[in-house]
């Protein structure tokens, strides 16, 4: 336990404060998401990701979102397990046909009123996937959609600036 | 170049016992075999090559035209001590009925439903006759990769959720049924497990998957060599290196291309980053499932440093669409030479002093010592590949036993281990990343001058290339064939998953149900990449 403590200590805190790779800070994004957050969602946001299709190449960027560089729960976001609880849908991929009514289902499970926002080219617009006899292409042809990320996968930061845009948009 | 090793012997031993083998000549499968033999020794074939010690590796089925008429034409891939060879044969599309190999090797029994599925192949003794693939977005009389199916395909307004698959029962007082997705609770792609439990142990596990099935195979069709590289880096997205330079591999040899040093040096240089970025985040997320939030955090943070330098180098966190048709994408800048090798030194230091903490942890050993073991037998029988099969003592590795450059001019270590444990498997990516990173370094120090791509040049219409590429989950096939304009007439990619699905149906029987996340994530298999 010693030896844990003292790499905790050591290491001390990564989450960063400094922009990166040329992108604005991500506290500065962060700082406003989480002053929409507190207006509008009593300072929590509750997201349910599902992947209807995707390769998961989004899903591992939507992970890295809780990695301790981001650590988006800092913000008031938090991704939860059921969509009854959720104030947001993030869905990745392309619709399967397989996963269509699966994520019908999980839309109308949601209480109201509800974001949906869609992860990457696919969710976007069907990506290298497109429309298929497999593939209902974009989200938004299968569940109303208030915002897009772009991006193949869109990268977290990215995905923190398209939540923030979504809720930011929002009357 | 003539086969070699005892599967040259293979068809001898057939024509023996009265099988007729056409041997044929395939450059774009070289050095891989190719024997052409009649539907109706086919379940010879299988029960030959089980007991001739083959591995069975794949199979894939596509129309076409012959002298009576359209056919169905089946290959099988089977592989012995490094040697592979594919069997091939034909049934006519009006009546396409062969003898399964499920009853020779377990292995073969999703494949061959999903190629009835998607082809109308009816493996008459085939024990299972469910359909897999295949949920509710076409019927059963309908077959997507049949050329008169259209991609498009006529879709209902909207595709119900499958239902009437009928899941093996276990009876008993007692015994209660945990049906889990296919939205699944975390973060992770979705699919359906059902779980016959007794109080907390798992007496069955049953899979369901196919949910994240996006018609690949049949979008392939008609693509560039350019589309279809982009298609397989997407495959599965987290190994979108290995899928998209199998796939590249497959169409280079098609067209006989030879490619520069440096390009493949390349390759592999994103490959082995690919397999420590997806083994280190995996060591993190099975440290995750035993609440042990220390090495969760401490992993992912190592993982996130790693893909930020592989962006900063290679333009993509993943490295995706870096491996192009003829080479890479673009060069590595020289300044990346020191930075990486002094990167891939650092990581190796900082797991060194992690799993010092974590080999002490008596809690960390209880959880996965002993947890969802895959006995060496079952991992045999399915065929288990990657570090799944060698945590249970499959010893094989493409890069060393069927080397491709630039793996054949270098030298490394393929760690093994025997108790198929979760500890197992997890130990199998700390060794195989020990092992990466003095790769990285040797592809660094040897990175051979030169231009990274090659120009391309069209293949003949029905020219035919074999891809395989030891990604991280394992060895990927991947097959393609052209039609005319250098344009993409099949293309079928194996992940590893295939082979590893299976598994976790048997290792985690005995344990217990909230052991399912751990054991899950030990094998990691890839859905997108076994759904297509
Ligand atoms: S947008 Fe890209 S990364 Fe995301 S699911 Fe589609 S292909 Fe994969």
């Amino acid at each position: 336990m010693l030896r844990i403590l003292g790499k905790i200590q050591r290491l001390g805190i990564v989450t960063e404060t400094r922009p990166e790779l040329g992108e604005p800070a991500l506290t500065e994004i962060g700082e406003q998401l989480k002053a929409h957050i507190g207006e509008r969602f009593g300072g929590s946001l509750a997201i349910r990701e599902v992947d209807a299709g995707s390769c998961n190449g989004c899903e591992l960027e939507v992970q890295a979102l809780n990695n301790p560089f981001y650590s988006i729960e800092r913000f008031g976001v938090h991704f939860v397990a059921s969509p009854r609880h959720a104030d947001m849908l993030l869905v990745s991929g392309p619709v399967s046909r397989h996963m269509e009514t699966a994520l019908l289902r999980t839309y109308d499970a949601m209480p109201e009123p509800r974001l949906v926002i869609a992860v990457g080219e696919c969710g976007a617009c069907g990506g290298e996937f497109g429309i298929s006899y497999a593939s209902c292409g974009a989200v938004s042809n299968v569940i109303p959609v208030d915002g897009v990320i772009h991006g193949c996968p869109p990268t977290p930061l990215d995905l923190l600036r398209g939540i923030l845009e979504a809720i930011a948009k929002r009357p | 170049m003539t086969p070699h090793g005892p599967l040259a012997e293979f068809p001898r031993r057939l024509a023996d016992i009265g099988v007729r083998v056409e041997a044929r000549e395939s450059p774009g499968l070289a050095p891989t075999q190719l024997i052409v033999v009649k539907a109706t020794d086919w379940s010879r074939l299988g029960i030959e090559a089980r007991s001739w010690g083959c591995r069975w590796v794949a199979s894939w089925g596509e129309e076409v035209d012959a002298e009576g008429g359209a056919t169905i034409r089946i290959n099988t891939c089977f592989e012995h001590a490094g040697a592979y060879l594919v069997a091939r044969t034909a049934v006519p599309r009006a009546a396409p009925v062969l003898a399964s190999h499920t009853t020779s090797y377990p292995a073969a029994d999703r494949p061959e439903r999903h190629i009835r599925d998607m082809l109308g192949v009816v493996f008459s003794d085939h024990p299972d006759a469910r359909r897999w693939t295949r949920h509710q977005a076409w019927s059963q009389s309908e077959y997507p990769l049949r050329r008169d199916f259209p991609a498009a395909g006529s879709p209902q307004a909207r595709t119900p959720a499958d239902h009437q698959y009928n899941f093996l029962l276990a009876q008993g007082s007692g015994v209660y049924e945990i049906p889990v997705g296919p939205v699944h609770a975390g973060i992770i792609e979705p699919g359906h497990f059902r779980f016959q439990a007794v109080g907390e142990t798992v007496l069955k596990l049953e899979e369901r998957l196919g949910y994240t099935h996006k018609g690949i195979e049949k979008i392939a069709e008609g693509r560039d060599v350019d589309g279809l590289a982009r298609l397989a880096a997407r495959v599965s997205g987290d190994s979108t290196v290995a899928h998209a330079w199998a796939a590249c591999m497959a169409m280079e040899k098609a067209a006989g291309l030879d490619l520069p040093p440096r390009a493949v040096w390349l390759r592999a240089l994103m490959c082995e980053r690919e397999r420590v970025a997806n083994h280190v985040g995996d060591i993190g997320a099975i440290l995750n499932d035993i609440a042990f939030a220390f090495g969760f955090y401490q992993f992912a943070r190592l993982r996130e440093v790693w893909q930020r330098a592989s962006r900063e180098a290679f333009g993509h966190r993943f490295m995706m669409d870096c491996i192009v048709p003829g080479g890479v994408a673009a060069d590595l800048d020289p300044r990346f030479i020191a930075t990486m090798r002094d990167e891939a030194r650092l990581l190796g230091q900082q797991i060194g002093k992690l799993m010092a903490i974590i080999n002490d942890l008596p809690s960390v050993a209880d959880r996965v010592r002993g947890t969802g073991v895959l006995k060496p037998e079952y991992a045999k029988a399915l065929g288990c590949v990657g570090y799944v099969g060698r945590a249970s003592g499959m010893d094989f590795d493409v890069r060393r036993d069927a080397p491709y450059p630039p793996y054949d001019k270098l030298t490394f270590k393929v760690p093994v281990h025997h108790y198929g444990d979760v500890n197992a498997r997890a130990r199998m990516r700390l060794e195989e990343i020990t092992a990466s990173l003095g790769l990285i370094e040797a592809l660094l120090s040897g990175l051979p001058p030169g231009p990274v791509r090659a120009a391309w040049t069209h293949p003949a219409a029905g020219a035919e290339g074999l891809g395989l590429v030891e990604g991280w989950r394992g060895e990927i096939l991947s097959f393609v064939r052209f039609g005319a304009d250098g344009r993409i007439a099949r293309f079928f990619p194996r992940d590893p998953s295939w082979t590893t699905w299976p598994a976790l149906e048997l290792l985690i029987h005995d344990n217990i149900v909230p052991d399912f996340p751990v054991c899950n994530k030990s094998v990691n298999g890839s859905y997108s990449g076994q759904d297509l």
